[in-house]
């Protein structure tokens, strides 16, 4: 019973996500207004022949910063997880 | 636990194609695909190759955390710099003012199709090289972070 269950909705799944897919043609968005621009101007602009490197770092420097510093949390979330117990200290579940 | 000599050596001898391997993704950010994240990865990767070859202990003694925090520091700390650079000059923040300037990094790009050269992109291969140092000490000490539970003798 369980294995029709789930075949059932596998099924069903699985053929709502190709009924999508089959819908988006491939390598043809509907909006390139930015990519064009991007395309057509981003080596003049940046100086970078590699456009991506170019978007990154230098129209969405920001936002590269930012994720720079999520990285920089990530290292504070993961030491504070890690870390050395003090003298006499206990894990708190234990 | 170590690995038998076979996979210790093989992996000493990757190690520093590895390293060579990142940088130069690292530097080559502006001209190839991959840049500061992607090389500072593959850097990263490189000492989790020799803990998985090595002892942890071996390794830790070697790579230290403490160093890896000092390159995180400063390769966000430097990102921050060059980023707002661009300010003290009066000009918007993160705005290539290095571009077509006449030193380093500063040569004229070519456009259209071409090779690239290196010492061309202004401020961005120095962006790189800041993010690189960044993600290359965030993920190593990640890493030894994570495989410190392999540890032999708890001290």
């Amino acid at each position: 019973m369980r294995i029709i269950l789930g075949l059932t909705i596998l099924l069903v799944l699985g053929a709502a996500f190709v009924h999508i897919a089959s819908d988006v043609p491939f390598g043809k968005p509907a909006v390139t207004d930015m990519d064009d621009y991007f395309i057509a101007n981003g080596q003049e602009q940046t100086g970078a022949n590699n456009i991506v490197t170019g978007v990154l770092f230098d129209y969405r420097g920001l936002d590269t910063l930012i994720e720079a510093t999520v990285l920089f949390t990530a290292v504070l979330g993961v030491s504070v997880m890690f870390r050395k117990l003090k003298e006499g200290e206990q894990y708190e579940n234990d | 636990m170590r690995m038998t000599k076979v996979v210790r050596t093989v992996a000493d001898l990757l190690y520093p194609f590895c390293m060579i391997f990142g940088l130069y993704v690292v530097a080559h950010g502006h001209l190839t695909p991959g840049g500061g994240f992607q090389g500072g990865a593959v850097i990263a990767t490189a000492t989790a190759l020799l803990i998985a070859a090595h002892r942890y202990d071996d390794v830790s003694a070697r790579v230290k955390s403490a160093r890896m925090k000092v390159f995180e520091s400063v390769g966000l700390l430097g990102f921050l710099i060059l980023g707002f650079s661009a300010i003290i000059l009066g000009q918007p923040a993160f705005r290539n003012w290095m571009l077509s300037r006449g030193s380093l990094f500063n040569d004229s790009v070519a456009f259209g199709v071409n090779p690239g050269a290196l010492t061309t992109g202004g401020l961005m291969p120095l962006m790189n090289l800041a993010v690189g140092l960044e993600v290359l000490g965030a993920l190593t000490i990640i890493t030894l972070y994570m495989l410190s539970g392999t540890k032999e003798d708890p001290s």
